[in-house]
């Protein structure tokens, strides 16, 4: 009789814990919803000024001025959307080319350490590149292909406003390389993976009907990893519209509008990095608290969209085998 | 003119030649920035750096309270963020079959494990130096734990979902509760994962300065206190690098080699253990 109602108690005491387990995980998985709504709520409350102050206007005023306290979002907008497509329109073919490379062209003992070595690339920290890019690259970038650039690309009909001006060395164009280098690793990992889950059924029988390699990664592989590799790219532009310590060290930080791309120019994170811990004033901290809101809003719907596009592709995935 | 043939084999091998360009372009890269950090640390990486402080422009010195202070706040930043990240990740593969958070909060995760980590010292600054009004090193670490939680439930519930079935079937049936099943079982089972998810968000905080910059600021003195601006090396180096002394230069690189090759190493023993945990099962 006694044993049986200590073994009851044991028992429920058991179904107790794992309740409480059970709450204890599902309190954590709580805790990440809670943490997006209140950075989500910090930035809203914080830029509350600013936005009272200058409303929609904020989003199209080219004004930054500490003194007279008037604001706008433009500049470092447009520098933040330049530097990221410059680094996208470099980092899409190369990382493509990284991908093919290691799902088809390399030698089975060299795939790992070779994509150990491009996902190194993403482990370097931001402020390495920054340094790198500010005494290494950013001369010599100056010295020997920005003078070529202008003399060449410069002088084109369209396209010649884009690429003359002062040869600095550091500008947007010099931030935009340094940020391809630095979502290569990102965009090429993802590209590989989707690569990888391509059905080898579905290669051979092109291999079969005598496509060449590239015929199969263009016209069979590429189109049945669409969704997957739109879903890389957004999510190496996600990396390159928030990417911080790299960009402040090389993009001038001049808050100047200019058609050239080797002018110095900002970014939103540039600018905040520069500015933040200087800023007096509640309008001039809510302003860049704004653009903090800003940037945190335009990567949240870019890295959303990866996240369901590579979902779709997992779930394509999941139907067919 | 070309026959059909020879153009789709030139074609072939053009395109197949600029992959391996690619792949040689970026290597490129990372070997120039490892030289460079190679050629200008080394000559500055002596003893002193370990054992002096930050020094005034123009006298010697070293980097001990800045290596002190990232070691400090990266520990506490882990020790936040890791517990956290492990239960959540261990809801996410275990309990989230069914409802409505799992898959909300695994769709949020994916999306901070990218946000730009300005935001989130943004976020820290706002809603703890304004209130305490001085920055401090529990600020930075706090701010890093925001970055650790996401990697590490990624990685957990990655690994979590790697333990066949059949293990937790076999602990449930010789009569254990889920509670047990899951902390000594499947938890202990995909334990060389999980560290290696704890290790690779080491990784990402010891070099993230933008966070720092408006939590812990800097400090040029040695300080223990974590309620104090406290010195650390991702915004010495930003610091010394942006200022026109040579001699700050020179401790900058020391500092950004220092924190390369820590960071790569743990990228690399984070990865031999994640191949030795995938090839268990």
């Amino acid at each position: 009789m006694q044993t049986t109602f200590l073994r009851e108690a044991r028992l429920k005491q058991q179904i107790w814990l794992d309740i409480l387990f059970r709450n204890i995980t599902r309190l954590s998985a709580f805790a990440v919803l809670a943490l997006l709504i209140a950075i989500i709520g910090s930035l809203v409350i914080g830029s509350l000024p600013a936005i009272k102050a200058f409303g929609l206007n904020f989003l199209y005023s080219a004004e930054w001025n500490p003194v007279t306290d008037e604001f706008g979002a433009l500049v470092p907008i447009a520098g933040t959307i330049a530097t990221a497509s410059i680094a996208l329109l470099i980092a899409i073919p190369v990382s493509f080319g990284i991908a093919i490379f290691l799902t088809e062209l390399s030698p089975r003992w060299l795939r790992r350490p070779l994509g150990t070595a491009i996902e190194l690339l993403a482990g370097i920290p931001s402020i390495i590149y920054g340094m790198w890019g500010l005494f290494v690259f950013a001369p010599l970038f100056g010295d020997h292909i920005e003078p070529w650039i202008n003399k060449t690309l410069g002088h084109m009909s369209v396209i010649g406003p884009l690429f003359s001006g002062p040869p600095m060395g550091i500008g947007i164009l010099t931030a935009g390389i340094i940020l391809a280098i630095m979502v290569i690793p990102f965009i090429a990992s993802v590209m590989r993976d989707v690569f990888d889950v391509v059905p080898t059924l579905l290669k051979e029988s092109a291999y079969g009907l005598g496509a060449t390699t590239w015929e199969v990664m263009w016209n069979v592989v590429l189109p049945y990893t669409k969704i997957g590799v739109v879903g890389g790219i957004m999510l190496g532009l996600g990396r390159a519209l928030g990417e911080t310590m790299a960009v402040t060290f090389v993009i001038g930080n001049a808050h100047e509008l200019s058609a050239s791309l080797l002018m110095p120019g900002n970014s939103i994170s540039s600018s905040l990095a520069n500015e933040f811990t200087e800023a007096v004033g509640e309008l001039y901290t809510s302003s860049l608290i704004e653009l903090g809101l800003i940037l945190f809003f335009i990567t949240f719907v870019v890295l959303s969209l990866a996240r369901f596009m590579l979902h779709k592709l997992g779930k394509r995935e999941g139907q067919s085998t | 003119m070309l026959t059909l043939y020879a153009r789709r084999r030139l074609i072939n091998y053009l395109s197949l030649g600029i992959s391996v360009l690619a792949m040689a372009f970026g290597l490129f890269w990372l070997g120039w920035i490892l030289w460079t950090l190679l050629q200008n640390g080394l000559p500055g990486l002596s003893a002193v750096v370990f054992t002096q402080m930050t020094p005034p422009p123009g006298s010697n010195g070293g980097l001990l309270n800045a290596i002190f202070g990232s070691l400090m706040m990266t520990a506490v930043g882990t020790l936040i963020g890791t517990p956290i990240g492990i239960l959540a990740g261990t809801y996410l593969a275990e309990f989230g079959q069914r409802g409505w958070l799992a898959p909300i909060t695994r769709f949020i995760n994916d999306v901070l494990l990218s946000a730009p980590s300005i935001v989130i010292g943004m976020f820290i600054y706002e809603i703890y130096i304004t209130r305490v009004k001085h920055f401090s090193g529990w600020g930075g670490a706090l701010a890093l734990s925001i970055l650790v939680i996401p990697v590490v439930i990624r990685t957990t519930e990655n690994m979590l979902r790697l333990i066949p079935n059949t293990l937790r079937e076999a602990a449930a049936a010789l009569g254990a509760p889920q509670w047990k099943v899951i902390n000594f079982v499947t938890l202990r089972a995909a334990r060389a994962g999980i560290i290696t998810g704890i290790l690779l968000a080491v990784a990402r905080i010891s070099g993230e300065t933008a966070p720092l910059l408006f939590t812990a600021l800097n400090n040029q003195f040695w300080n223990n206190d974590m309620d104090k601006p406290m010195a650390n090396l991702p915004v010495v180096i930003f610091q010394f690098a942006m200022s026109p002394y040579e001699d700050w230069h020179n401790l900058a690189w020391a500092g950004a080699l220092l924190i390369t090759f820590s960071v790569l190493t743990l990228n690399i023993v984070a990865r031999v253990l994640f191949r030795q945990q995938a090839t268990n099962h």
